[in-house]
């Protein structure tokens, strides 16, 4: 029984067909990494999984609920689904910690005192422990979407979906950001992650799948994809990011 | 032009009708205040129903949007004539033996709420989706992220052109003079067709100035302070 299961999923924008019929399994405790080139329909796809776009065709399961029929409670699935975007999108005015500690307190109730120890264990963890009281525009980039990471786990989030989290950031901070996305991985956490980062997926991936024009035209695990891809348009995707430098 | 500082600038007449302009003045600062915060309250609340989402709220927002649209429109002096004149005129239990000052209030907060809705209006909309999404996204309901997220931002982006809409308000309590509040527009003419003397009328201006002045320059204040931030933000 997988994690997450999408079947025959479509999503247009007017004409602009974004997914194809896209079926994906992705098992608990498992990473599963996205490429593809922009526009390929990574982002979407994400967005569909918390419901941040409604899916115009097929079904979505997720921890054993169906939560494409319009039945599910929006804020309780996403509570359990952390998503970091590519812009960081930390409140600007509030600091860091209360970044972290808004949503476990306001939306899962715990005390300020706790959410607010448990947020400087993260931040700890994060490295950015004495970047508490500062607002996110002192921070570099990837200090940024560290604390935006922090702060998706602070709802202890059962998947968590990474949307191309590096692709904004200064070559030299990239590496910071996929260092913790790296631990993240070792403690079991699911994760999806859209990612331009070919070299990180292939290390830390247990599938890869290559989204070209919203299909999902070949998926296997990282030595396939990247060694020995099936499909002409992989190779062809492959030989260009090569060409770019990037993997 | 003896005559014209007789007329406009006798220091005599100004010592004399100082007090009687000082007391109205005071009024006027008593119907700014009041107005001012039932504006900020209920100008921040149409302005969120006019952003709700959803087929649902179609006549809440169509009725917020009717509002802004008369209110915006109507001179305040007019709205001041059918407040204070046309109330009273209904026998309205509650709403028809009010008093002149209570009426003023009334019509200085409905003409400005619906200005004051507008600047909330541009400030929800000036922060990024992005920010709402990602309130949204960790499980926080609509109004959650507004009341955390959005409206905070936008709060503090429209603090410069708000304290403009306050000056216009501040000089705006003189106009409602014309339903018999004996504020000090009205103290002053008092004075100056007992005297045939046109000093209180300019002791009236002093203290507007005198308080406008203040609110003006913080606003210039806060718009410099922005405008540095923002500066820093690009390099």
């Amino acid at each position: 029984m997988s994690f997450v299961s999408l079947r025959n999923v479509t999503k247009a924008f007017g004409d602009n067909v974004v997914l194809r019929d896209v079926d994906l399994q992705v098992d608990e405790h498992n990473v599963v990494c996205l490429i593809g080139a922009s526009g390929s329909g990574k982002s979407t796809l994400l967005r569909c999984l918390n419901l941040l776009e409604v899916v115009d065709r097929g079904e979505i399961e997720v921890d054993g609920q169906t939560i494409t029929n319009g039945q599910v409670d929006v804020n309780a699935l996403r509570r359990k689904i952390g998503i970091v975007f590519q812009a960081y999108n930390l409140f600007p005015h509030m600091t860091v910690i209360d970044n972290v500690t808004l949503a476990p307190t306001k939306v899962r109730r715990v005390s300020k005192a706790d959410a607010r120890d448990r947020a400087k264990d993260l931040l700890e963890r994060i490295g950015l422990a004495e970047k508490a009281d500062e607002f996110p525009d002192r921070l570099s980039g990837g200090q940024q979407q560290r604390v935006a990471i922090a702060r998706a786990l602070a709802m202890e989030p059962k998947l968590m979906l990474l949307d191309e989290i590096t692709s904004a950031l200064d070559p030299q901070l990239v590496a910071e950001v996929l260092t913790l996305v790296r631990e993240l991985a070792e403690t079991g956490m699911t994760m999806i992650i859209a990612t331009h980062e070919m070299s990180f997926a292939r290390e830390v991936a247990n599938k890869v799948c290559f989204l070209d024009e919203g299909v999902i035209s070949e998926e296997g695990p990282p030595e396939q994809i990247f060694s020995a891809p099936q499909q002409p348009r992989t190779r062809e995707f492959l030989a260009r990011v090569l060409a770019a430098g990037r993997l | 032009m003896h005559e014209v500082l007789q007329k406009f600038f006798s220091p005599h007449a100004f010592r004399v009708s100082l007090p009687d302009v000082w007391t109205g003045f005071q009024l006027n600062l008593k119907l700014m205040v009041i107005a001012e915060v039932l504006v900020l309250v209920l100008a921040l609340a149409i302005a969120v129903v006019r952003g709700l989402p959803g087929r649902g709220a179609t006549p809440l927002r169509a009725l917020a949007i009717v509002y802004t649209d008369v209110f915006r429109g109507t001179p305040l002096i007019l709205v001041a004539f059918l407040v204070g004149f046309g109330l009273p005129g209904l026998n309205i239990k509650g709403l028809s033996t009010l008093s002149n000052f209570t009426y003023g209030v009334i019509a200085l907060t409905l003409v400005y709420t619906a200005y004051v809705t507008e600047v909330y209006r541009a400030g929800i909309e000036s922060v990024h989706p992005s920010q709402r999404m990602a309130a949204r996204s960790l499980g926080l309901s609509y109004w959650q992220a507004m009341r955390y997220v959005v409206i905070p931002q936008a709060v503090r982006r429209v603090i410069p052109p708000l304290l403009n809409d306050f000056v216009g308000l501040q000089k705006d309590t003189a106009l409602v003079t014309v339903i018999g509040v004996a504020e000090s527009v009205q103290q002053a003419q008092q004075f100056s067709q007992n005297n045939f003397n046109f000093t209180s009328y300019v002791v009236a201006a002093v203290f507007f100035i005198l308080l406008t002045i203040p609110l003006a320059r913080f606003t210039d204040h806060l718009i410099r302070i922005r405008e540095r931030r923002e500066r820093a933000q690009l390099t």
